[in-house]
Parts: structure tokens; sequence; C-alpha cells
């Protein structure tokens, strides 16, 4: 049985229902990748495995138990979670805001054990912002900031790590960055990763389990060798194209048919819907 | 100034973890706060000398200071200083909340809450002080409260909160407005002058509910400070890091309306102490975070010595502490809408 998973879930946003009757299975040690067109559900479906969302209707578990009713300290000391939007405070240094994804393993009678210190380090160390430690958080570009945001989600060290869209708004080399150290915690320390990503070559080089969403329904889902097809692709995202080997490493590489070559067929099973959901 | 973060730790693995700034900045609030209060205990139409003060603090004072410091004189310092410590602790819980500065009781409309309440008192009833002051508590709290549900989306934050606070605000001086025409001079009188906000003829009938209500909301507030500065990370940062955050945030916000309401109901609206206490404790300490203990000081610290300066300046009874608060408190506003402007914030 593993870790984490849900059991036919419904989630919905007010009356906005994104996914219905959904079941997952978050192979443990695994380095899982969601991915599905825009409003597929696929950030939602992080959310209530981190349990932001209640499910409506339907279960997550942890490590068997039903995650809402589990103590949220408990929680945070297994699951770890770096969510879209984070806010950093003002005039937080580096350190400071690693230091705070200590937050689980402390009480008021033990605000910072030298564990939490040698952990903090370690984590500032493994994403390279050890020597930013005493940096202001607002005066870092975009890549370094996302990379001491990890550190905080380490800092917690948790055996499960969820990331939503960890590459977003970040640059072709800062994104591969994210990705090789999103690789290193799974290969090198067995932690077992969730990430939702946007990038379906990404997904295919670096999961080891690869989650295809389309409209809260899950097309295909497995090693993404066995499963990156032409025609998964179009079905899931809509878009005809080809599948070859990635000559670097081998995976699938997704490489869209020509615009031309798309001009004839009508748009197919991928109308994307106008509004996002994340 | 970076980090200043020290951690104390015993051999049992208890750890505590102290800004040295921010403490030495909190002692020396202390002191200031203390000194404004001796100060201010030492001034009127009997001046005293401060060690004949300190002397008679302790009970060794003769009988006729005895009479005027302990009876006349320490009860308003002491009410000055709770109503300081309540608006700063409770304006950095809100501002800390709404992660917003404008998000102050000042400018959410908790102050002309508290007024409707002492003016319906005072207007249609011709209540007793001690009827004013629960008026003027009910009133504060059902503002907070309409704040709250009015404002609720998937939690109380940001700039919603502070649209609504100024659309309650609004609504609610339109009501004072109208229960001032209403009254009748001697009334009206009465009322103008509780508007302002004075420590004038406080004793120790207000000095105890204040210190009863501090004795515990200020433990309760600082238990949960931990969470407070996490959740300026944002909600989902917060919950990943285990705190539950509508819990926690709800909780404060009862415990904030709470302290704000009882200072209004025991000196009347005293602006901008609630906006400007945290602000300035803030720029003191430069650290991240609500800043609790270092705006409880700063707020009482700000208070003695406004009520010090307006009775130094134009002699006892002719400025109401209210008065000095608002001149110094509304430059202070002018001066952080411009940076927040100018920082894009706004």
């Amino acid at each position: 049985m593993n870790r984490l998973s849900a059991e036919s879930v419904t989630l919905a946003y007010d009356q906005r229902v994104i996914a219905e009757q959904l079941s997952v299975e978050i192979p443990d040690n695994s380095f899982t990748v969601i991915v599905g067109p825009n409003a597929c559900g696929k950030s939602t479906l992080l959310r209530a495995l981190s349990r932001m969302l209640k499910p409506s209707t339907g279960r997550v578990l942890l490590d068997g138990q039903v995650i809402q009713s589990m103590p949220a300290k408990k929680v945070a000391r297994t699951l770890g979670l770096l969510p879209q939007s984070s806010i950093a405070p003002d005039g937080i240094t580096v350190g400071d805001l690693v230091g705070r994804g200590r937050y689980p393993h402390q009480g008021i009678l033990r605000q910072w054990s030298t564990e939490d210190e040698r952990v903090v380090q370690e984590s500032m160390r493994q994403t390279g912002v050890a020597e930013l430690a005493d940096r202001y958080v607002d005066e870092l570009s975009g890549g370094q900031r996302q990379r001491v945001w990890i550190a905080m989600a380490l800092a917690q060290q948790t055996p499960l790590l969820l990331l939503d869209e960890p590459t977003t708004f970040l640059d072709i080399q800062h994104q591969i960055d994210v990705l090789d150290l999103c690789a290193e915690l799974h290969e090198e320390q067995g932690r077992t990763l969730v990430a939702v990503l946007h990038d379906l070559n990404h997904a295919a080089r670096y999961a080891t389990h690869l989650i295809a969403l389309r409209e809260g329904r899950i097309v295909a889902e497995g090693a993404p060798k066995d499963i990156v097809t032409a025609e998964l692709v179009e079905e899931v995202f809509g878009l005809r194209c080809q599948v070859i080997d990635d000559p670097e490493t081998g995976t699938p590489l997704v490489v869209p048919a020509a615009r031309k070559a798309r001009a004839g067929a009508a748009t197919g099973a991928g109308e994307v819907a106008a509004t996002e959901v994340s | 100034m970076k980090t200043t973060n020290r951690a104390v730790r015993t051999p049992g693995g208890l750890s505590l973890r102290l800004d040295v700034r921010a403490f030495t900045v909190v002692l020396l609030l202390l002191v200031a706060a203390l000194t404004a209060s001796v100060a201010l205990i030492g001034t009127g139409d009997f001046p005293i000398p401060a060690a004949d003060v300190l002397r008679t603090l302790v009970g060794e004072g003769d009988a006729g200071q005895e009479f005027i410091v302990n009876e006349l004189r320490l009860p308003r310092v002491l009410v000055g200083l709770l109503v300081g410590a309540s608006l700063g602790l409770g304006g950095a819980l809100f501002q800390s909340i709404s992660r917003n500065p404008l998000g102050s009781p000042d400018v959410l409309g908790l102050g002309q809450g508290a007024t409707a309440g002492a003016l319906t008192v005072i207007v249609l009833f011709s209540g007793t002080a001690g009827q004013v002051a629960v008026g003027a508590l009910v009133g504060g709290l059902v503002t907070g409260l309409a704040i709250y549900v009015l404002a609720w989306k998937r939690g109380v934050h940001g700039y919603r909160l502070v649209l609504v606070g100024i659309g309650v605000s609004a609504i609610v001086t339109a009501v004072n407005g109208y229960l001032l025409t209403k009254s009748d001079i001697v009334d009206a009188a009465r009322a103008v002058v509780w508007m302002t906000g004075s420590l004038d003829g406080r004793d120790w009938a207000q000095v105890w509910p204040l210190l009863g209500l501090c004795a515990v909301l200020v433990p309760l507030v600082l238990v949960n400070a931990r969470g407070l500065r996490m959740m300026e990370m944002g909600d989902d940062v917060s919950y990943a890091l285990g705190i539950r955050v509508e819990r926690v945030r709800l909780l404060l916000m009862v415990a904030a309306v709470l302290l704000t309401a009882s200072a209004t109901a025991a000196a009347g609206p005293v602006s901008f102490v609630a906006l400007t206490a945290p602000q300035l404790a803030r720029r003191l300490t430069r650290a991240p975070g609500p800043n609790l203990l270092a705006s409880l000081c700063m707020g009482a610290t700000l208070l003695v010595a406004a009520d010090w300066l307006s009775q130094r300046a134009f002699g006892a009874e002719q400025l109401p502490v209210g008065v000095v608060t608002g001149v110094l408190g509304g430059v202070y506003l002018l001066w952080l809408l411009v940076t927040e402007r100018r920082a894009g914030r706004i």
C-alpha cells in the first residue's frame, strides 16, 4: 500500500466541480509528475493531496489515515508542499525564511535546536543558496528565490514533497536546475516527489511515474516510456505531434506537428477551457 | 542590519530563540514608557518631582502626595499604558492578519463602531460613564463581527478586509452624525469630548477591567504569535507547515477586536496609535514578523508620551490626548500613503 493516495474524490470550488470520482495512487519513492491541459484539475488534485482542499466526497489517505483527521503538525512532518503562491515577508533574510520550514518540528519550548540549525544549513547547501543566507529574499532573482522556497520545503524534512508548478516563471536554465534538484532529492535521498509541470518534455524526461489528466479524469498513467505516444498527446492536449526518442536521455520527446500539417485537421478533442484552474 | 537571532539552549533539549535587537528594543521601550509615566504623574497643577513620585509609588511619600499620586494620577497613567498597549497589540495583529499596514482598526472603522455604541448610550439613554463604556465595547465588537462576516471569503485578508472596513467605517460615521444631530446640547458636548479620546478623570474603576482583559488576552496572543509569523508567508505555505490557519486567524481577530474595543471603551477612540505603533516598532526592531511585543510597548509609550505632551504644552484638561495622537498619526498616515504609493502597493 502506498503512503499517499486519493480514493474516489470529488473536488470542487464552491459549486464548480473540477473532478469527480477520481482515484490516484502516488507510488512510494517515485518522482510522479502530473500533466494535462490548463484547467484539467492538476493543481486542484495536488491541493487535495496536500489537504489544502477538502474533497466534497471521497477521501485522501496518508499512511492509511484520512489526511483531514490527522494532527496538522504531524501531516506537516510527513508531507511538504511548495505552493504556487507564497509571500516573502518584508525584510526577511534567506536563512530566516528557510529556518521557518522547521516550524512543524518546533514547539514553544523547543524553538531552535542544534538539529534545526543543521537541517537548515544542509537544505541551503543542497539547493545552492548557502552563500545567500544573509541576503534579503526580495533582492534575489526569480530563480534564486524559487531555490530558497524549495530549501524551506526541504528543511521541513518530509519523506513526501509536493510541488505545484515549481518551474513556472523561470528561464530554461533555471527550470532545468530546479528539475535536476528534484531528481537528486528523489534519487539520492529516496524522497517521494509529486510535481505539477506544464512542459510535457520536462515531465517525460524527469518523471518516473507520469499521470496524464484531462477534465478531471486520468487518461493514462505509468512510466513515461510506456505511455507517452502521439495518440495520448492528441487525446490529452488535442495536439498532433510526433513522439521521438530524446537524443540525450532516450525518454519520449514530443515534437508538435508543423502548423501546415495541423491546419487540415479540425480542432480535435482538445478544446482548452478559457478559464484556468490553478 | 542582518539577522540578530540567538538561540539559548539547555542540556535538557529546550531551546529558545531570541532576536537580540528586538529584545533590546522592547526593553528600551519599557524604560521609555515607565519614564514617561513617572513624568506624567509628576505633571499637573501640583507638579511633583520625579524622585518624590517614585518615593510615593513605593509607599513612602507624604499624605498629600500620596492622594494626588495614587488616587488621582496613577490610575490615569495606568489606563493610558493599558489603552496604548492594547491598541499597539491590536493594531499589530490586524496589520499582520491583513498583511497590510492600512489594515488597522482606525482605518477599518472599529473606532467609529465603538463611538456609535457610546453615542447611542449618551444620546438615547443619557447613560452613566460605565454604561457608555459598555456601549462602546458592544459597538466595537458588533463592528468587528460585521467586518469579519462581510469580508469572509476563503479567509479574511488583504485589501478585501481594508475595503470592507472603509465601507463599514463610512456607514457608521453617518450613523454617528445622525445621532449627534438628534442629541441636545449637553449630551452633544459630552459626546464630542468622548469622541476625541481622553484620559481625563480616569480612575481605578477603568483600570481593573482593562488589566483583567489584558492579563488574559496578551498571553493568549503571544502563544499564537509563532503561527501568525508563518501566516505572513501566505495561507498555502502556512497550511503546508501545519498551521490551522482559519482557527488561528479567527482567534487572533477576536482578540484584536476585544483589545481595541475595550481600549476605546476606556479612553474613547484615541486615533492612530493602533496604526502607527506597529509600524514604528517594526522600524526599530528591523525584524520581519508581527513584532507583537515591541508594538505593545510602543503603543503604551506613545499614548503616555502623547498625554504628557498635551498636558505639558497646553495645560491639563485643555487638550485631550486624542488630539495629539490624531495630529501625529495623521501626518504619519500621509507619509505611509506616499511611500506605499511609491512602492507600487496602492
